[in-house]
């Protein structure tokens, strides 16, 4: 508010288009602000090179046996292949009554995977081995009944996230009373052949499985 | 600067103050800023915080000359650091026990607000920008532990960026953002380095400064929860201040020297306070494909942590951890008691922040504890004692008997 000067004695100020003047500005400031805020953001997105590393990997299934698991690496996340014995994949039903969404309707998994073994193909189990509760590593603990202190005799095999205690079956399914409310993920993966599992591509363009 | 005094003054300090108001400053702010005679060792830990925020700095420049980021030489630049810089062992022992005695200042700093309700109005804002300053802090310690790179390190960062996975819609994508990769990475690392060394010191020094404008606004509150600046006395000044120098300047002084001895006796001989401060798992590099465990946060987050692990659902836990930490924020307005000072108050406050303060440490202890039914169930019942203090404070603080306030502080010279 200053003087309002000597020339304009005679011309008043005319308060609504300098209110109207105002607020155009401000206004095509903040989207100024938008445009230019908008590369600085989009910088801290998964740069083109992230990405690149993050494409379809191929495993080789031929030396996985029965009962086994190998642990592979796509995009920074620990892939779980487990080659399900049959017993392994009967027993699956059995303890529906203690898990928290037995039919995975709340969990993540692609829709060729969302059946009673969450699973392409019975014997192999395929998920992302990170908790979907706070991200650590569950441990894999597949003997029924073993004998750590939180899984007891009533333990059908599985696996357990050693940060804050969340329990999987062998479908990846969380049991009740885990903080993880939700089944670990399940990423998209094909099996180009019998013995190679190809993980991060779903394979429905070939109508692959 | 229009002050006559200044104007007059001849030679360099007049020259010198026409052009910048140094004295108007000194007085303004040390010798004519008054502050009530009566603080007693709580009021210790204002001045300690700022003086490890500087320490924290400097031994921060000097870390930065030698650590690299990025995910295949963190790690070595840190052993580095540790093995073959001169005194860099001694400069990393100075930052990590740093921040843990920057969190052990500021809770005692808070804790002193709980005590004598100094953020009852008219400190409203001053403890506002204070908890913004704790958050920040919060920020700048997490990403800071991130930076070495050990395993602790992946880990703990796997899973705090994860708790934005929690919300709803945005938040795959939001982590993904956060991460500026699949997974923690390199990208990752990266950010955490910059936004540490740069945007976080440059926003908690901002903070630093409005937090002090607003208290030098207002005054400090004191032990006896009374106005000084009602009660002035013929010749100006408040009968019941002092000048903040010499006065506290000195008092101030003779807690650093306190606080010094105590914080050597740690950097030299138990830096890592007996896995405390620096965990053996962080001794080994990142491994995406191995979590350490046990895991735990730094001991200044384990109540939270504690929190966040005794609710059997992700999301909730991970809201109740955003309440714990924001309930301080309320606090000015939860209280509705008339007196401001534990001097004054009454047996109900009292009891409720004797529960505050075990929950909180117990809170502390199992945070860093293994997950067990005992312990989820004991952590459920301490965090009710936790949120109770702060969300039935406009009950209980009203029903508090209070006793009468003296018209001027009680002081024992």
């Amino acid at each position: 508010m200053s003087e309002a000067g000597s020339q304009t004695v005679d011309s008043p100020v005319d308060d609504s288009r300098r209110k109207f003047l105002t607020v155009a500005t401000s206004a095509t400031a903040a989207v100024g602000v938008i445009f230019a805020a908008t590369p600085f953001i989009e910088s801290w997105a998964p740069s083109e090179r992230a990405k690149a590393l993050g494409a379809p990997i191929t495993v080789p299934l031929a030396k996985l046996e029965p009962g086994q698991m190998l642990t592979y690496v796509w995009r920074k996340k620990p892939i779980f292949i487990i080659r399900r014995t049959e017993t392994m994949v009967t027993q699956l039903p059995a303890h529906d009554g203690e898990l928290k969404d037995p039919k995975s309707s709340d969990s993540d998994q692609p829709a060729y995977t969302k059946n009673e073994q969450r699973s392409r193909r019975p014997d192999l189990m395929v998920m992302i081995g990170t908790c979907t509760h706070l991200g650590c590593l569950p441990k894999p603990h597949f003997d029924a009944g073993d004998p750590t202190p939180s899984l007891g005799p009533t333990w059908p095999g599985g696996f357990l996230c050693p940060c804050h205690g969340s329990r999987f079956d062998l479908a990846g399914r969380v049991f009740k009373g885990s903080p993880a409310s939700v089944n670990l993920v399940i990423p998209p993966y094909s099996f180009p052949d019998d013995n190679t599992l190809l993980v991060g591509e779903d394979g429905t363009k070939q109508g692959a499985a | 600067m229009s002050n006559p005094n200044q104007v007059t003054k001849p030679g360099f300090w007049g020259w010198l103050n026409r052009r910048l108001p140094v004295d108007a400053f000194i007085k303004g702010s040390m010798t004519e800023y008054f502050a009530p005679k009566n603080f007693n060792f709580w009021y210790f830990f204002g001045s300690l915080a700022l003086l490890v925020l500087v320490m924290q700095l400097v031994s921060g420049i000097f870390l930065a000359m030698f650590y690299k980021p990025g995910e295949t030489t963190a790690f070595d630049s840190v052993e580095f650091i540790m093995r073959e810089v001169n005194y860099g062992w001694l400069i990393r022992y100075l930052h990590s026990t740093g921040a843990s005695a920057f969190f052990l200042v500021v809770y005692l700093h808070m804790y002193r607000a709980l005590l004598y309700g100094s953020y009852k109005a008219p400190r409203e804002l001053l403890w506002l920008f204070g908890m913004i300053i704790y958050l920040a802090l919060m920020a700048e310690g997490f990403m800071g532990y991130v930076l070495p790179w050990g395993n602790m390190s992946y880990w703990a960062a796997q899973v705090i960026i994860n708790l934005f996975s929690t919300i709803p819609v945005i938040g795959a994508g939001l982590v993904e953002w956060i991460r500026g990769d699949y997974g923690v990475a390199d990208a990752t690392l990266n950010r955490f380095f910059s936004l540490h060394v740069v945007a976080i010191p440059l926003i908690l020094l901002l903070l630093v400064a409005l937090h002090l404008l607003a208290l030098h606004e207002t005054g400090s509150n004191n032990p006896d929860g009374i106005e000084v600046k009602t009660k002035k006395g013929p010749d100006g000044p408040p009968l019941d201040a002092i000048p903040f120098h010499p006065y506290y300047t000195v008092k101030d002084i003779m807690g650093v020297f306190f606080f010094l001895t105590l914080f050597c006796v740690v950097v030299f001989f138990v830096p890592t306070m007996g896995k405390l401060f620096l965990e053996p798992a962080n001794f080994e590099p990142a491994d995406a494909l191995s979590t350490p465990s046990p895991i735990a946060p730094s001991w200044y987050f384990t109540p939270y942590y504690a929190i966040l692990r005794a609710v059997p659902n992700q999301r909730i836990g991970a809201l109740l951890l955003l309440i714990a930490v924001l309930s301080f924020f309320f606090l000015p307005w939860l209280d509705r008691s008339p007196v401001r000072s534990i001097r004054y108050r009454g047996w109900i406050f009292k009891s409720f922040l004797t529960v505050f303060t075990i929950s909180f440490l117990a809170l502390m202890w199992l945070g860093l504890q293994e997950v067990s039914t005992l312990y989820v169930w004991l952590a459920r019942i301490f965090a009710i004692g936790y949120f109770s203090f702060f969300w039935l404070m406009p009950w209980y603080s009203r029903w508090d008997p209070v006793k009468p306030v003296p018209e001027r502080v009680t002081y024992h010279a």
